[in-house]
């Protein structure tokens, strides 16, 4: 087994008084998914913030490549190579998919007052790199709003993908959508990680964690409830440690019709 | 066909041609050389703002002191020159140092308070105003400064904002070439820049842009000071070209720009538009303001006809973003 690319040894997180988050330990290792798990309130979205360098872990250590790392700012996360793909996309909705693919980062040539945007290579490269994931796009011409949900998200992991990131984090890609556009999205999950990138894939989903996740991490109110490799877990253990497991059995209970 | 409907331009040419053919069948004058020199002098000077606002607004924001702005700089130009004994040359410096400090004040005010740019540029526009008026009696004890062309520096100057190129035996004044100019330019900035990228970016999803990296707190102050460049372009071509400036110049002018730009195309929300398209709008608006007299109408149709092309212009544009939006889903 390869050394792990990012891990999280005893991660917590207050907020003043607040714990937010506490005892987080789990590996994402190139080439594998990791996914989060947890329902509404249960610290993914301030696990995520820790790894893009939003917010700073209040104990424990964040390693990347094995050494301990500290991210001032999302920039810096990014610079290590760690692309986070947010549920609001960080796309243009009116703007050409070739224009959002490169903004920030657009390619140019020229110099002095006549450089310029290299918007030939842009649509060449947009139309490649979304080939390359697989994603069949009509025209790199059209507005990121004519796509559908499951499209846009394809897009936004091509592009990280693209431009370096080995570790790729995504926040809920398939909450939005619907059971194809859904199924649509975790290809392209598996397509990145078949080319060697680390996923950290947050959901409250175990159907859609569980085809494609190497290792599950499930989060339960900021505390861990344990950090499984696939073989240890079966998808039902999954559903039930997220649902709150005797919670869900005491729930089934009341729900029963009562037999006369 | 689905790539011509988004084409933010596409409404104000239609409309271009159909306000040309209108005017041009019924008046002989409006469609001779001289006519459309005439025509275009109004349509040049406007549309280099509407080109300008209409990259702001592409990028997000208005600047309602933008009209106000034309007057401020031409009677600085006017103030400095004759009532300080510069060169002219030394009074446009000065005009321009003093444009380009509003249009960053405005900018760092926008971006720093994230109050709407519409209310911010509305106190800058009032100020300005009443400083325009305050200073120019102040330093002639009239409302207007006069006697431009007697100060040194204005041969050149006159040649510069001023003059008039004869095309055919027909003169047309030089602005219109400056007009066309700046219209090329801003389109290329537009469509082929980084900067450009990130103004389409900045006026679609401010928030969403900065995640991917993009300064778009500067974008918004470089557009400000854009705007007010051009608003001190026009202003020192006024003052050139009339030699004399009365201190409300340019007031009421700021909508007349906003409404160009969305004839031409832009949308008020932010994030599309185009340079070209402004320009149109400007046409129109020089086309209809002669087209009326010549057919001998009364000029209050004028701004009748503006209205409803600014009616009709908003319509189009809602089905046009609508449909880019369409599949969001």
């Amino acid at each position: 087994m390869t050394s792990p690319l990012l891990e999280l040894r005893d991660v917590g997180k207050d907020y003043g008084t607040v714990v937010a988050l506490d005892g987080i330990t789990t590996t994402v290792r190139a080439g594998e998914v990791t996914c989060v798990l947890g329902d509404n309130g249960a610290g993914k979205s301030t696990l995520i913030k820790i790894l893009a360098g939003v917010h700073q872990p209040t104990r424990g250590e964040v390693l990347l490549d094995g050494a301990p790392v500290t991210f001032g700012a999302p920039r810096e996360a990014l610079d290590a190579g760690i692309a986070t793909v947010y549920q609001d996309l960080a796309m243009i909705p009116l703007m050409a998919i070739w224009r959002n693919f490169f903004l920030g980062a657009e390619p140019t040539r020229g110099w002095g007052p006549f450089r310029r945007f290299d918007a030939a290579r842009a649509r060449q490269v947009t139309r490649q790199a979304l080939g390359e994931m697989g994603i069949d796009i009509r025209d790199p011409d059209q507005p990121v709003g004519t796509l559908s949900g499951g499209e846009r998200q394809s897009v936004a992991i091509a592009r990280a993908v693209h431009f370096g990131a080995r570790v790729l984090i995504l926040d809920e890609p398939t909450s939005a959508l619907g059971v194809k556009q859904a199924g649509v999205v975790l290809r392209y999950v598996a397509a990145a990680r078949d080319r060697g990138v680390g996923v950290v894939l947050i959901t409250h989903n175990p159907h859609h964690a569980y085809p494609v996740g190497d290792r599950f991490l499930v989060l339960n109110r900021g505390r861990s409830l344990g950090s499984f490799g696939k073989t240890d877990v079966s998808r039902d253990e999954l559903t039930r440690l997220m649902a709150g497991g005797a919670e869900l059995d005491q729930l089934a209970h009341e729900l029963e019709r009562p037999t006369t | 066909m689905r790539r011509l409907l988004v084409t933010p331009e596409l409404g104000a040419l239609v409309g271009a041609v159909v306000v040309f053919a209108f005017f041009a069948v019924q008046s002989p004058v409006f469609r001779s050389a001289r006519g459309v020199a005439n025509w275009l002098d109004p349509a040049s000077t406007l549309g280099i703002m509407a080109v300008a606002v209409a990259l702001l607004m592409i990028g997000g924001h208005f600047d309602l002191s933008a009209g106000v702005l034309t007057g401020t700089t031409a009677l600085t130009v006017g103030i400095v020159a004759v009532e300080f004994h510069q060169n002219l040359w030394v009074a446009i410096a000065v005009a321009l140092v003093l444009a380009l400090g509003i249009g960053f004040f405005n900018g760092w005010l926008v971006t720093r308070t994230g109050l709407p740019s519409f209310i911010i540029t509305l106190g800058t526009f009032l100020m300005l105003e009443g400083l325009n008026v305050g200073l120019t009696k102040l330093f002639t004890n009239t409302v207007t400064v006069g006697g431009i062309d007697d100060v040194p520096g204005y041969a050149a100057a006159q040649w510069i904002f001023a003059s008039k190129l004869a095309i055919a035996g027909t003169e047309f004044r030089i602005a219109i070439f400056w007009w066309l100019l700046f219209t090329a330019l801003a389109t290329w900035v537009l469509l082929r820049t980084r900067f450009g990228n990130w103004v389409f970016a900045t006026g679609g999803d401010e928030v969403a842009a900065r995640n991917v990296g993009v300064p778009a707190r500067r974008t918004s102050i470089a557009l400000f000071m854009t705007t007010a460049t051009a608003a001190w372009f026009v202003g020192t071509t006024l003052a050139v070209r009339l030699t004399s400036v009365q201190a409300n110049t340019g007031v009421g002018q700021e909508l007349i720009y906003i409404v160009a730009a969305v004839i031409g195309g832009c949308l008020l929300t932010g994030g599309f538009g185009s340079a070209v398209g402004a320009s149109l709008g400007a046409l129109i608006f020089g086309m209809t303001q002669l087209g009326i007299p010549y057919l001998h109408w009364n000029a209050d149709w004028f701004y009748f006809f503006l209205g409803a092309m600014l009616l009709l212009a908003v319509l189009a544009n809602r089905l046009v973003r609508r449909y880019a939006e369409a599949a969001r889903r």
